[in-house]
């Protein structure tokens, strides 16, 4: 029960395609642990696959001690995750929206209340708790699906890219707001993100993730040489080619939707 | 415990988009009012020498097709939920598929039969009203077809990719079975080939056994029409429950 994650050899494949591939990972308490790697690396995969929502073709991992295909209902009582794609109900408010949150994860009545009543808080998104999410800012939505992620408590909480598209004054709160939920809470956070410089300020230590395997891992200190950024440290290691991702047609879809809302 | 809440509440997130949406609830309302005004009247003229009236004889077929296109209109709610996201919010919830799917059935047959309630509400301002008995004995049919179409539009989405190809089931399944069904003329003296298809169709019991407990005449017995309604049913609820869980963890 050391580890919030423990994998081995975890593998995830699609065809002929290995997503991931034989991956060893531990990640201790309480840290926040930066997961990096170009686009169709493997890394929401991973992530996917530590929080229930694929099989792994084969290996396992345990996420706070609870084996990931053996125990998904508690690996999910103890995990929180915010998308790489939005998942909010629109056509609700955001108090609403953690409501449904709230009573799914068994929180019910003056707990729940005052457990959304923190969260927007936290994100300052508590003078709009009535307004419906389809008026929010993407900033905002952001922001909430984060409070969403953080209201049940989770021991590991899981961030997939969550300041994609964000203005800098928005992911600097966010990330404050993430520091404070590791430091007052110990929650362990798992994030991935293509801003390498704000991996390197905020995460302990980081994963550098190509093909399905870990090419690095390690505090960023370690893995720089002398005078290299953290960028550049990636770009060595992961080369310098564009990198196509796969879209299925959900993908398109919701990327058509999103550019009509604007 | 929590299965039960996860049940309730994401029946109650159901009721909550519907009551936003008042556009679709106004939209849905206009093409079976169109039926019973335009249609009825018409026909009910053109048909004035013979016994019986018309329009009384097509409100049980109408609110079988209220009934019907909005619940099997509900596999479009969980394709949407797919492509913007909130699926993944609950299926990564520490709740079981079923209880998932069983929330978004009662969901979507409560919001189907709501919009029943408001046709045959507004029935009696056609000249065609029922007895408050006749209607509490249709009312155990609607249900019936409500949870029905619902689990039978759910396991329809859980095979479709987006929203174009659910609009093609809407029009090679659900017209074929609302115009088989005898909502609109009687069973009795068809054509053979169109009499085996009608006794195919599942909705012909639905509509034939709200007409027997509304108007008082139906083609088949009260239990025939129950028993092959509650058995369909039963099997569109596990059906749509089968699809849905396969499709939400299988990869």
């Amino acid at each position: 029960m050391e580890y919030a994650i423990e994998t081995r050899n975890l593998t995830k494949k699609y065809g002929a395609l290995t997503a991931v591939d034989a991956l060893d990972l531990r990640i201790k308490r309480g840290e926040i642990f930066g997961l990096l790697g170009p686009n169709g690396a493997g890394k929401t995969t991973l992530i996917s696959m530590l929080c229930t929502m694929l099989e792994p073709t084969s290996g396992n991992a345990k996420v706070n001690g609870f084996d990931i295909s053996a125990e998904q209902s508690a690996v999910r009582k103890n995990i929180g995750i915010v998308f790489q794609d939005p998942s909010l109900d629109d056509e609700l408010t955001a108090w609403e929206n953690l409501d449904i949150h709230g009573e799914l994860y068994g929180m019910q009545g003056g707990v729940k209340q005052a457990a959304i009543g923190d969260a927007l808080k936290t994100v300052e998104l508590y003078d709009k708790k009535d307004e419906l999410v389809k008026h929010y800012s993407g900033g905002m939505k952001r922001r909430l699906e984060i409070a969403r992620g953080l209201m049940h408590a989770p021991a590991v909480l899981f961030l997939d890219e969550p300041t994609i598209g964000l203005d800098p004054q928005t992911r600097r709160r966010i990330w404050d707001s993430v520091k404070k939920m590791n430091r007052e809470k110990n929650v362990t956070v798992i994030l991935t993100t293509h801003y390498i410089d704000e991996a390197d300020a905020l995460c302990g230590r980081v994963a550098i993730v190509d093909h399905g395997k870990i090419v690095a891992c390690g505090a960023p200190s370690k893995l720089k040489k002398k005078g290299e950024s953290l960028e550049e440290v990636f770009l060595r290691l992961t080369g310098s080619e564009i990198r196509e991702e796969k879209g299925g047609s959900t993908q398109t879809m919701r990327a058509r939707m999103r550019a009509w809302n604007k | 415990m929590n299965e039960f809440t996860a049940i309730k509440v994401l029946w109650k997130r159901e009721l909550l988009r519907f009551v936003r949406a008042k556009s679709r609830i106004a939209g849905s309302l206009g093409m079976p009012l169109f039926f019973l005004l335009f249609l009825g009247t018409g026909l009910n003229s053109a048909f004035s020498g013979t016994t019986g009236n018309y329009m009384e004889f097509i409100a049980p077929g109408i609110i079988g097709m209220v009934l019907m296109f909005s619940s099997v209109a509900n596999g479009l709610i969980v394709i949407m939920d797919r492509q913007f996201g909130f699926l993944k919010e609950i299926l990564v919830a520490p709740v079981s598929r079923l209880s998932i799917v069983a929330g978004k059935i009662f969901g979507g047959a409560t919001t189907s039969i709501f919009q029943a309630a408001i046709i045959m509400a507004l029935m009696p301002f056609l000249g065609v009203s029922f007895n408050l008995s006749g209607m509490l004995a249709a009312f155990v049919f609607m249900v019936l077809i409500s949870i029905a179409f619902v689990g039978l539009g759910i396991a329809i989405a859980s095979k479709m990719e987006d929203m174009h190809g659910f609009q093609l089931v809407m029009n090679f399944l659900v017209m074929p079975l609302f115009f088989l069904s005898g909502a609109l003329f009687p069973i009795t003296n068809l054509p053979e080939w169109l009499k085996i298809l009608t006794l195919i169709d599942p909705l012909t019991y639905g509509i034939d056994g709200m007409r027997g407990a509304l108007t008082g005449s139906s083609a088949m017995p009260f239990w025939v029409d129950f028993g092959v309604l509650a058995l369909f049913c039963t099997a569109m609820f596990a059906l749509g429950a089968w699809l849905f869980t396969k499709k939400s963890t299988g990869n």
